[in-house]
């Protein structure tokens, strides 16, 4: 238990010089998509090989190391997702790749014992070799701010976390700073909500401490919805105490004394590791009664979503908090009025109160120094689809499309052309090749019809239809749409249904422009964002790809040849050789035939998922 | 009727939880991870002793889409269809382990309470897509063909444990 502002500082220096006398260390990537390539079985390994030869090591960082120089560590999020498992070496700063059980040894032997790369694990891209994390075209073209500690420390081990200077920034905000001030760092950072909206978070800050009605609260959105994002979730399994610092930074700025932060149930390895960083924090007195003997008390809590995507919208997922349906209501009063049990309440995700806490350490200049003018700072996006580099990465602000897709996202996967990037996710919109040189940042977007909503991009090829794109976020919308108002509940109903009849082949004359009727309508009158832009997918793919509901609606084709309705898959008898192996794929037992005689398919029963084609080794299987 | 429910993990739930109306959403989250499911007779206990209506409550539960009311399996099969496993090919992963297991969109539980096969929105494991997870273990870049290997490996699992 650290009592005052002097403890902390000698808590720190003594972690530092733990942290420095551990010169080797093995850093092994514990974010979900690493854990389910195998990466804990790895570090199980590793452990075992490593006490196997006597070598002293250390997991984390201890309170009392007894076996300095080696640390073993369990790190979130590397980002590099498409070649994990990753392991990360010090103080070479190499990074191993799709990392095995097997290769456990040779790690241990070569690096560990003689600090050799083991060359075979290294990165390597047209016939180029890269040791070093850093040189990585994937890793060289990023500024990683929120996301710095992501992958080189353990997620576990609070210790670590104030070794490399944790919790100063809580300390220079609780004894060198009062509440304006903060507010005023914070304002003058010009850091804007990364949730998708954009709204400056210094005014939010302001307008909560203005507030005279008690008590007050300080909330974190951490219910990242949107399919194919996944930045909330690295930084609180990665680095949750950065997050949970910068929340007691908003609580002084506030005057808030009780945190909540609410996580879907999706993010189980999030949220244990969240409620393991409070549980840290409160041993060591910086969460908790009098904290550092400030006087200042705050406490954290965890809430679990129960799966409802509209629990993202602010005054849903207070109510949702607060044990009730997650409905949204009517603004005003809004969520800095009335927010957390109709108290005024401090509203921001995941990743915006993770930049807080450099904000306060280095100042607002420094942070206005990245990125663009109007949007300062950095963003992380999820970088996924069809493309060769998927995973999580942090960039400028002002970055543009091109740069992430084609240079960080290494380009194409396959041999599709590059299509469309959908951002924004179900309330985003698909920015085309004539988009790929804008600057991304919240106006520009803005100017365009699109948002960076969370920050999720999926990169589209040639062969994705946007029809039927359209229709998946239709379908997820819908799905989720609460119910409370009709043009919601109703219109997105019905706009499926066209969808739906579209890329069936059964499209009518006059349908693009119901839709777009019955995206206004609902853009218009629906109660909350996920309303307001659910048509948003619908409306921009009518507008750039126009021509592709038009050949579904007037020639029922589907130009990128990916409508299953709209294909017929048939056996080339000559090339067929009777082996049955696509019969056992299928699914649904469509395809049937002699062994050793040319098989065919029952078209009433075949949904066209194109397995069959993908494992006939005598290419014998065609769409047409 | 099956036999009666040992409904006394109900009132340890309630017990930790401080009784408090505002708790609900994590009491209806706890019970269903004992039982898997929400069985019905809990409604009236949770109603008597939250002093909330039966009404108001059976309204979370529907509303939110992780609660269910129908028994699950002992193997909970999510297959997830975000936007990357979809683009990536999840449907005829999912299409392979209906067919196998005979569930279908509106069927989800297998007669025997082993397996339950649903849909997520997204796991956030974009990287491996597609994934699916059984008892919320991530298993990446699935294929059809993988499908029939796990549900084999699964139900050996079962058979062991007789």
């Amino acid at each position: 238990m650290l009592n005052n502002r002097e403890e902390l500082i000698a808590y720190r220096a003594a972690a530092e010089k733990d942290y420095a006398a551990q010169e080797k260390k093995i850093i092994v990537c514990a974010g979900t998509g690493c854990v389910a390539g195998g990466s804990l079985q790895i570090f199980d390994r590793l452990k075992e090989l490593i006490e196997a030869k006597g070598l002293p090591v250390e997991l984390g960082l201890a309170e009392d190391p007894h076996s300095p120089g080696l640390g073993l560590k369990k790190s979130g999020c590397h980002g590099f997702c498409e070649m994990g498992p990753l392991v990360r070496l010090e103080p070479q700063g190499w990074l191993y790749t799709k990392v095995k059980v097997e290769d456990c040894e040779e790690i241990v032997e070569q690096t560990i014992e003689k600090g050799l790369c083991v060359d075979r694990l290294a990165y390597k891209r047209d016939g180029e070799i890269y040791r070093e994390q850093s040189e990585i075209p994937f890793y060289r073209q990023q500024t990683r701010m929120v996301l710095e500690h992501c992958g080189k420390i353990d997620a576990d081990t609070i210790r670590e976390y104030i070794a490399i200077g944790g919790y100063s920034a809580l300390e220079k905000a609780l004894f060198d700073m009062d509440a304006d001030s903060i507010v005023a760092e914070v304002s003058d950072s010009g850091l804007r909500g990364r949730g998708g909206g954009g709204f400056p978070a210094g005014k939010k800050w302001e307008q909560v401490k203005r507030q005279k009605t008690t008590p007050k609260y300080v909330v974190c959105n951490g219910d990242e919805g949107d399919p194919g994002a996944f930045m909330d979730r690295s930084i609180m399994e990665g680095d949750p105490h950065r997050m949970l610092e910068g929340m007691i930074i908003a609580g002084i700025a506030c005057g808030a004394s009780e945190g909540y932060i609410y996580v879907r149930a999706e993010y189980p390895l999030a949220v244990r590791r969240l409620k393991t960083a409070i549980a840290q924090a409160e041993e060591l007195g910086l969460l908790g009664e009098n904290i550092l003997g400030s006087g200042f008390s705050f406490q954290m809590h965890v809430n679990c979503g129960a799966g409802a995507f509209v629990c993202g919208e602010g005054s849903a997922l207070t109510s949702s908090i607060e044990g009730k349906r997650g409905f949204p209501r009517v603004k005003p009063p809004r969520t800095v009025e009335q927010g957390l049990f109709d108290k005024p309440t401090c509203l921001n995700n995941v990743e915006t109160y993770a930049n807080v806490p450099s904000i306060i350490t280095n100042g607002s200049a420094w942070f206005r120094g990245f990125g663009s003018e109007k949007s300062p700072g950095t963003k992380a996006f999820a970088l996924t689809g069809n493309i060769k580099n998927t995973g999580l990465i942090e960039v400028p602000m002002g970055t543009t499309l091109r740069e992430i897709i084609f240079e960080i996202g290494g380009g194409m996967r396959g041999d599709g052309e590059f299509k469309a990037v959908q951002i924004g996710g179900p309330s985003g919109a698909c920015l085309t090749k004539e988009h790929l040189d804008l600057p991304l940042d919240f106006d520009t977007l803005k100017k365009v019809g699109a948002m960076i909503g969370s920050g999720g991009l999926v990169v589209m090829d040639s062969h994705s239809c946007m029809v039927e794109v359209a229709r998946f976020f239709m379908n997820f919308t819908q799905n989720e749409s609460c119910g409370k108002c009709v043009p919601c509940r109703e219109g997105t109903k019905r706009m499926l249904e066209i969808l739906e009849r579209i890329v069936a082949g059964e499209g009518r004359d006059g349908d693009i422009e119901l839709l777009l009727e019955l995206s206004e309508t609902i853009s218009a009158t629906a109660l909350c964002g996920l309303g307001k832009s659910a048509s948003s997918p619908v409306v921009s793919t009518i507008k750039n790809f126009r021509e592709e509901y038009e050949a579904h609606i007037y020639d029922k084709r589907c130009p990128a040849g990916a409508c299953q309705k709209l294909k017929q898959i048939v056996i080339d008898p000559a090339l067929c050789k009777g082996c049955s192996k696509c019969s056992r794929s299928c699914p649904v037992s469509a395809i049937s035939g002699k062994i050793k005689e040319p098989f065919t398919i029952d078209l009433n029963k075949c949904i066209r998922c194109g397995s069959c084609i993908d494992t006939c080794v005598f290419k014998a299987i065609k769409e047409v | 009727m099956t036999a009666k429910l040992d409904l006394s993990a109900v009132y340890t739930i309630l017990d930790k939880s401080g009784r408090k109306q505002q708790a609900i959403i994590s009491i209806l989250q706890e019970i269903q991870e004992v039982y898997h499911y929400l069985p019905q007779e809990v409604f009236p206990i949770l109603s008597k002793e939250l002093g909330m209506s039966e009404a108001r409550i059976f309204s979370i539960a529907t509303f939110y889409e992780n609660f269910s009311l129908e028994p699950k399996g002992k193997y909970v099969i999510k297959v997830c269809d975000g936007t990357a496993c979809h683009v990536r090919k999840s449907i005829p992963i999912l299409e392979k382990l209906r067919s196998e297991l005979g569930l279908s969109e509106k069927k989800k539980t297998t007669d025997d309470l082993n397996f339950t096969v649903e849909t997520v929105s997204c796991l956030g494991a974009c990287g491996l897509a597609p994934v699916l997870t059984v008892n919320d273990v991530v298993h990446p870049e699935m294929t059809p063909d993988k499908v029939v290997i796990l549900l084999n490996k699964l139900k050996e699992e079962l058979q062991d444990a007789e």
